[in-house]
């Protein structure tokens, strides 16, 4: 996971082979082959239920998979120590803060736990990163203080802490309106840009996929269907892949219809 | 049930082996005593001045019956110490604290706090189980400690001044001074350190084995709570065996 000791700072490539998941009987991953560049800001884009976030847990390491490998800079992280030897953060759909803890220590405590810095400077690089995603003042509210924006902004900013090499989005703009969305995906744009971070969105926000990707991956019932540029994408002729990317709500047409 | 049993041995393992971290969490411990006193001191207080009255009511007449009104105090002193103290501050502890423990790890684990802390490389054994099992092992002994000198004397003032017992406070607390050793008590506290542990382990694997949401919270908190109460019921008798047969 996260590396204490590391003194590497570049950014980390990743890439999937053949990665298969089962939960019971339901088969959630297929297969997924992927490969991430570093630096790159990498897209999966799919439908609620597709494997999505599921893929995410395997790639930070909460899940382990039934069958596939996960390689960080051409190494398995199933090797021991690997996981260690990169700096990784990930910013979960829910935020995922300590509810328990203010934001401040919140965002301070992957330093304080691992007695990274004295008190004194984690409370200054907590402000900082905070003042990064325009939070200025909220160190001392708790989570339940917070909208759902402000609680992932929150989040980036605990993963911002981590210095991290490697970032993974979960549904970063679920549950958001659109000016927070597009605020959000800006965070993603300018952090990429200030640290050359390789980030990896997990979303089925076609605004937030097209706005911010390198690359997109769609993926659909477990399996990926097309990995291309955002123009490409839209160009595509998968008829799954257009069918997400075109799929609009129509009321006269929809309520005549209402299973199509 | 096999599975669940080898979970908490291998939980309690790890634990065990998170001690020398103790230290560093040290803020939490005091935090997690403050709670655990807060949250109980009360309620133990009331729980075993009762449980000393009833006591006293119950034996009493039947002693002085007996020309035995004198032997009250430590009968009363002896039944609190080494097995009513011990046995009831477990099950008050285990619904108050244990189930609190319980639903505290287990809404962390259903809104993906302890994969959060996952990811930041916090292992949740040493930032989460450790303070709480340390804080019970120690605030549970000494909430006993407390319970037994208040349960002494809640037979005393029921073996005062109930008519059918009329045993003095002097007559109580001298019987109850030339029977109950200071080994006597050593015994409550050794099977309160042991009941401590087990609520403690118990309410923390619930917590952290919790899945599916509200339901699974309070489903886990259900666990915790009979889980320890059996365990607690089941020991007593194994420890009593035990500490009888080393002479405590």
């Amino acid at each position: 996971m996260t590396a204490e000791v590391s003194t590497c700072r570049e950014s980390v490539g990743v890439r999937v082979e053949g990665l298969r998941k089962s939960f019971g009987e339901q088969e959630v991953l297929k297969g997924i082959d992927l490969e991430v560049q570093p630096g790159e800001i990498f897209v999966i884009m799919g439908p609620s239920g597709s494997g999505k976030s599921v893929l995410l847990k395997h790639l930070i390491g909460l899940e382990s998979p039934d069958a596939g490998e996960i390689f960080i800079e051409g190494k398995s992280i199933t090797l021991p120590g690997v996981m260690d030897d990169y700096r990784m953060a990930m910013v979960f759909q829910s935020g995922a803060l300590l509810s328990s803890l203010t934001v401040g220590e919140n965002v301070g405590l992957y330093l304080a736990e691992h007695r990274l810095k004295p008190p004194s400077e984690i409370e200054q690089v907590v402000l900082e990163k905070l003042a990064i995603v325009g939070l200025q003042g909220a160190e001392g509210k708790f989570p339940s203080e917070l909208s759902g924006g402000m609680k992932k902004r929150v989040a980036i900013a605990r993963a911002l802490v981590i210095e991290p090499q490697l970032i993974l989005y979960d549904e970063p703009t679920s549950e958001l309106d659109p000016l927070m969305a597009i605020t959000i995906g800006k965070e993603i744009l300018s952090l990429k840009r200030r640290t050359d971070v390789t980030s990896i969105v997990v979303t089925h926000d076609r605004d937030l996929a097209f706005g911010v990707a390198d690359r997109i991956a769609v993926i659909d019932a477990g399996k990926i269907l097309v990995i291309d540029t955002p123009e490409n994408i839209r160009k595509s002729g998968n008829e799954r892949v257009r069918h997400f990317l075109t799929a609009d709500f129509n009321p006269d047409q929809d309520l005549k219809s209402p299973n199509p | 049930m096999f599975r669940d049993f080898g979970q908490l041995l291998v939980l309690f393992g790890k634990t065990l082996k998170s001690l020398p971290l103790l230290w560093r969490q040290r803020r939490k411990v005091c935090e997690q005593l403050f709670e655990i006193g807060n949250a109980s001191l009360l309620m133990t207080c009331i729980l075993s001045l009762f449980i000393g009255g009833v006591l006293a009511l119950q034996t009493g007449p039947l002693l002085v019956e007996r020309g035995l009104g004198s032997y009250l105090g430590g009968a009363v002193g002896l039944s609190i110490c080494k097995e009513l103290g011990p046995v009831m501050m477990a099950i008050l502890i285990s619904g108050r604290i244990g189930s609190a423990m319980a639903a505290e790890i287990g809404s962390m684990a259903v809104y993906q706090e302890i994969d959060a802390l996952k990811t930041m490389n916090i292992n949740p054994i040493h930032y989460l189980v450790l303070p709480r099992m340390v804080a019970i092992s120690i605030a549970l002994p000494l909430l006993v400690l407390f319970a037994d000198m208040v349960g002494w004397l809640g037979g005393a003032f029921v073996a005062a001044t109930n008519h059918d017992i009329g045993v003095s406070y002097q007559t109580y607390f001298t019987n109850l001074q030339a029977f109950v050793d200071p080994a006597d008590i050593f015994n409550g506290l050794i099977k309160s350190f042991v009941f401590a542990v087990v609520v403690g382990i118990v309410s923390c694997h619930q917590g952290l084995g919790t899945i599916g949401g509200p339901r699974g919270i309070g489903r886990s908190v259900t666990k915790a709570v009979v889980n320890s109460i059996v365990l607690i019921l089941v020991l007593d008798y194994v420890l009593t065996r035990i500490l009888l047969f080393f002479d405590l």
